[in-house]
């Protein structure tokens, strides 16, 4: 039996004890408890319509391997550009100087800009952990069809090692401090 | 600078692996290995002869700043060049690499002409 079906047998069989006249305390503690329990029912209701299931066998489960296909794809995609770059280079040697360096010069800057893979992979792992946190808790309000339970707060976070607590990377562009600033902050310490 | 010496290049993602690797060797950096994660990278330095790591921070099981940190209470190891390029950039990331001993520090995204700056920096006062 739910939490809205006790209160709302409570209050009836409240009632139908009583005999006489109720108290105007009495009579405003009943009305509150019955407003409580119209509110749990509604809002299991509710919670009903989200239809928890679908989220949690399906919605989620196909978001995060979506995304942890984007992952693979880019990184396979990294990897052939970098095949082909690498055989660039080695045509290098064999070519005049000037042609030589103008390959170098642009193989430089393709591997710099391969490392987007590595901030998109980290920022893709941070959304598929986001999502597997929603479906834990989900799966809370599924098992209880309720409130949230006390249960669903994280658990307390013992014996972590500092890397760990502090790895919260990559920075969003707008809040992350460029190399300038690192520096900056690096001299201040001598 | 010894162009010969030996480096050791940190990081989970194979790919960043070899674009570092690719731009050490633009550098003149012939001889580079590689690990995984920091235990991998402390097994490595423990039984090798290095003479820089270049270190990723957000790895499993071990990070880099705990591998930052295991190298320097390392009697053998505690002067070792050691350069974290990572996406952490937020303050209290940095001053805790700073605090645990770290010679510099890399944001990425990063070009080839930072990466050259830093070693030589990191070299000069090694």
């Amino acid at each position: 039996m739910h939490d809205g079906d006790t209160v709302e047998q409570a209050v009836r069989q409240v009632l139908t004890s009583i005999n006489g006249d109720l108290s105007p305390k009495e009579t405003l503690l009943l009305g509150e408890l019955q407003g409580l329990a119209e509110e749990i029912t509604r809002a299991r209701q509710e919670m009903a319509a989200l239809k928890v299931v679908d989220i949690n066998t399906s919605h989620i489960p196909v978001a995060t391997d979506e995304l942890d296909a984007v992952v693979a794809h880019t990184a396979r995609a990294t990897d052939e550009i970098l095949d082909a770059c690498e055989g660039l280079e080695r045509l290098a040697p064999a070519l005049p100087a000037a042609s030589a360096t103008a390959i170098i010069g642009a193989t430089t800057r393709i591997f710099e800009a391969c490392s987007f893979q590595d901030i998109t992979g980290q920022r893709i792992g941070k959304v598929v952990t986001a999502l597997k946190s929603i479906e834990d808790r989900l799966r809370l309000v599924e098992e209880r069809f309720g409130p949230f339970p006390s249960s669903a707060t994280e658990p307390a976070r013992t014996d972590v090692p500092e890397g760990r607590a502090l790895a919260n990377g990559p920075q969003l562009p707008a809040t992350a401090a460029s190399q300038a600033d690192i520096d900056s902050l690096l001299a201040s310490f001598d | 600078m010894d162009k010969n010496m030996n480096i050791l290049i940190v990081d989970d993602y194979k790919t960043m692996l070899r674009i570092i690797r690719n731009l050490l060797k633009q550098l003149d950096f012939d001889n580079v290995e590689e690990a995984s994660d920091g235990s991998e990278a402390l097994a490595k330095l423990r039984a090798g002869n290095f003479g820089l790591v270049i270190s990723d921070w957000n790895m499993e099981p071990m990070t880099g700043l705990e591998l930052l940190k295991e190298v320097r209470a390392d009697q053998r190891l505690k002067n070792l060049p050691f350069i974290m390029i990572t996406a952490e950039s937020k303050t209290e990331n940095v001053v805790a690499a700073k605090q645990a001993g770290v010679s510099n520090y890399i944001v990425k995204p990063f070009n080839a002409e930072t990466l050259r700056e830093k070693i030589e920096k990191v070299l000069v006062h090694a």
